[in-house]
């Protein structure tokens, strides 16, 4: 077993997306999110890779795309005001069908906000944030062991259905050190069978998103939905505490969850039925789980850092066949264990 | 086993690396840490605090609302946790800057000289390394020795000539508070 | 008997969509016959630009990506920072390159990237309709400056190569024309020079080719050919702003 090492989130997450074979960095500096470049900058040298400290978010997201479409590994990461700006380019990669790793550590919005933690992105990230009718995979870690691990998964799943992969963290997953053991390396055992690296011995190959023929540009766009099917037909993820015997669920993810777990477990020694469902996956957003619980679960209260965007989902997801209450805070303010415990006794009445 | 220790102070005084280096060493012992720091514009010249949490049980919430510990290195510092600390829980005041009395009867109080005690050691900055000594002697969350040991790994090597210094800080307070 | 004129091997048996006039088509040509002179279409990347040119890749016989609009430079950077041994050019009109993209050639000139760059100014927007470009000279009509672009509303015209040749990480940027069949040989000796620089790693080149649209300027192809050789030069002067190589 590796020795257990103490990071900070955001640094775990970059040596992970080393392990994982990540090559290809570029980046402009933001907070909350600081960390990743410089540990980038430090590490893909060693590493045989490359960093660069781009003049924008739209040139990072650019190179990004350069370098996937040669079959590297790449990623970009920013915070929310930043992410905005590479909307563009995430567009573009999703009708260019390049995978890349983008990683979204949210602050306080709208416009420049706060460097606080946050999860205003939360529609941003999961319907689109850029033009046109494409999805991207959000993946949302709790821990700083998760930041690790699900980076190492980002990039496998951005491979293998060849799309860009968004992990959506908050301020706090970024800032704050956990002990993490990080995995072995994995052989990517994908082919990429489509890229550019001259054509030497092949037919030359193209890769655009300009389909100027309307039937054609339809037909793109089905094939497109027939791979978001699959995705949500088979990476659905999110663990739930406490499914069978629960009289309401708390659903969070990322630092939220953190303290959901804590007022389960609270709440738990006191006899309470109280569980959790924590999505792992933000899109595809974990429908199945949700509608298992909307059977025997009598209500779900959401639990945000902003104003109410995931509860939508929720609400979609169990077909609203039980109440769906919601407790958020923003601004950087972080729900509180004894105001969520508050929350709760409320709808129990 | 869970202590939930908030370390606050003016930015420079070596905040965060007061909890890192708790978290750590406890984490070798193969406790469950979390640690938190608060960042930003704070951190240079205002009050900045590190939030650790050290349990043998897993952690979920890594934020601490209600401390069972406080260092506070300067007066800011003190008047914003001291109302919070759970009863029963331990303060650690820096009495070389702070003039305020605490006023709490249902929590231990350490009033310990940290600048004076550092200076002694060598080195007036790391009082921060002062007063880590003296909670531990305290509350024996972890050994001492685990705390002296696990600084080098944790100190970039250019600074590892300072290594000896801080033991001595750590040392100075360990046996103050042990007093 | 001998042959004296074939199709490059870099260029596809296609028709171009270009309009009567453009030159758009003689400087894929002049790409297509340096490449095949200098033996690299296997081991090139080229990247077409948002503009006339988009589908550049359907005349191009080699590996071809297409960048967001003004992106090129950095889709550039991600692609040779990450295959360095591998050839890579863009190709950028006015708008994507001196408008919408200009902070992106900026800093790639500036990084000095090891990659080619080739501008095709015709100082107006074709794609688009017939709008202002920043290479657009005062007084020309265009259908964003009915009465003629005028320095207090709409700026100067901007000199790109004059810009990026201050760069320390500029070693090659010179402007040609594709206006006449001597200026052409020209164009071709500056684009295979800044493909040859990158051959030997020396940096950032940049040729900007100067190109006639009659379309949007309103002229004949003879007269368009004609005011790019009287009026345009006269504005962006043909020379060789920088080389240092």
């Amino acid at each position: 077993m590796a020795k257990k090492v103490l990071m900070c989130g955001n640094e775990a997450l970059a040596e992970a997306a080393i392990i994982a074979g990540c090559r290809f960095y570029a980046g402009y500096p933001i907070t909350p999110q600081n960390e990743i470049p410089a540990y980038m900058s430090k590490r893909m040298p060693e590493a045989g890779g490359v960093f660069i400290q781009s003049e924008s978010e739209l040139a990072a997201i650019n190179m990004v795309f350069g370098s996937s479409l040669t079959g590297a590994r790449a990623m970009t990461s920013s915070s929310s005001p930043g992410i905005s700006l590479k909307q563009e380019g995430i567009s573009y990669l999703a009708a260019c069908e390049l995978p890349a790793v983008i990683v979204n550590i949210m602050r306080g919005g709208p416009g420049l906000g706060n460097i606080a933690p946050s999860q205003s992105d939360y529609f941003q990230a999961v319907k689109g944030g850029g033009h046109g009718d494409y999805r991207q995979i959000v993946i949302a870690p709790a821990s700083v062991q998760e930041m690790a691990d699900l980076t190492m998964l980002s990039f496998d799943l951005a491979d293998k259905y060849r799309m860009p992969v968004m992990i959506l963290g908050d301020g706090i997953l970024g800032q704050m050190m956990e002990p993490v053991e990080f995995k072995a390396e994995t052989k990517p055992g994908i082919k990429k069978d489509w890229i550019l690296d001259g054509c030497k011995g092949r037919k030359p190959r193209i890769i655009k998103s300009l389909i100027l023929n309307e039937s054609e540009l339809e037909k793109f766009n089905l094939k497109l939905q027939k791979r978001y099917k699959e995705i949500k037909d088979k990476e659905q993820r999110c663990e739930v505490l406490y499914g069978d015997d629960s009289d309401i669920m708390l659903v969070a993810y990322g630092t939220p969850s953190r303290i959901c777990r804590s007022v389960v477990e609270k709440l738990r020694k006191k006899g309470k039925k109280v569980g959790m469902i924590r999505p792992i996956t933000l899109w595809p957003f974990p429908e199945d789980a949700f509608k298992k619980l909307a059977k025997k679960i009598k209500s779900f209260l959401v639990v945000e850092m902003s104003c109410g965007q995931m509860i939508e989902d929720v609400k979609l997801a169990i077909d609203c066949a039980r109440p769906a209450h919601f407790y958020g805070r923003t601004g950087g303010e972080i729900p509180g264990e004894d105001d969520i415990i508050k929350e709760i006794e409320n709808i129990n009445g | 086993m869970k202590e939930e220790i908030v370390f606050a102070g003016f930015g420079g005084q070596g905040i965060m690396f007061m909890g890192k280096a708790i978290a750590y060493a406890a984490m070798n012992e193969g406790k469950q840490v979390t640690w938190i720091p608060s960042y930003g514009a704070e951190v240079r010249g205002g009050t900045a605090y590190s939030m650790v949490i050290i349990s043998d049980e897993a952690i979920a919430s890594p934020l601490i609302k209600d401390p069972t510990i406080c260092v506070a290195m300067n007066g800011p510092s003190l008047r914003k946790y001291e109302a919070r600390i759970k009863a029963d829980g331990l303060l650690v005041v820096n009495k070389s800057i702070i003039d305020i009395e605490p006023a709490r009867k249902d929590i231990e109080i350490l009033n310990i000289p940290i600048t004076e005690l550092a200076s002694e050691a060598g080195d007036h900055r790391i009082g921060n390394m002062v007063a880590l000594g003296a909670l531990l002697a305290k509350r024996k969350i972890i050994n001492v020795e685990s705390l002296i040991g696990g600084l080098k790994d944790i100190v970039s090597s250019t600074y590892h000539s300072l290594l000896p210094v801080n033991e001595k800080a750590i040392r100075k307070g360990f046996e103050y508070g042990s007093r | 008997m001998d042959k004296i004129f074939e199709k490059p091997e870099s260029i596809r048996e296609k028709e171009t969509h270009y309009c009567p006039g453009c030159g758009h088509g003689i400087v894929h040509r002049v790409i297509c016959e340096v490449v095949d002179d200098l033996g690299i279409r296997e081991k090139l990347i080229g990247i077409a630009p948002v503009g006339c040119a988009v589908i550049a890749y359907d005349y191009w016989n080699f590996d071809v990506t297409e960048a967001a609009h003004g992106r090129v430079p950095a889709v550039a950077t991600g692609i040779k920072r990450s295959l360095p041994d591998r050839i890579v050019f863009g190709y950028q009109g006015d708008g994507d390159l001196g408008a919408i993209g200009t902070a992106e050639i900026i800093h790639a000139a500036n990084r000095g990237e090891n990659i080619t760059i080739i501008f095709v100014n015709n100082t107006v927007y074709g794609m688009t309709g017939g709008q202002m470009a920043p290479t657009t000279l005062l007084k020309q009509k265009t259908a964003t400056t009915p009465a003629g672009r005028e320095q207090k509303m709409h700026g100067f015209p901007l000199k790109v190569c004059e810009l990026l040749s201050v760069l320390p990480g500029v070693v090659y940027a010179e402007r040609v024309t594709a206006h006449s069949p001597q200026n052409i040989l020209k164009a071709k000796k500056a684009i295979k020079k800044a493909f040859e620089n990158q051959i030997k790693g020396l940096g950032f080149s940049i040729v900007e080719v100067l190109s006639p649209c009659p379309t949007y300027l309103g002229l004949s192809p003879q007269d368009a050919v004609k005011w790019v050789g009287e009026e345009l030069t006269k504005e962006y002067p043909l020379k060789i702003f920088k080389d240092i190589t």
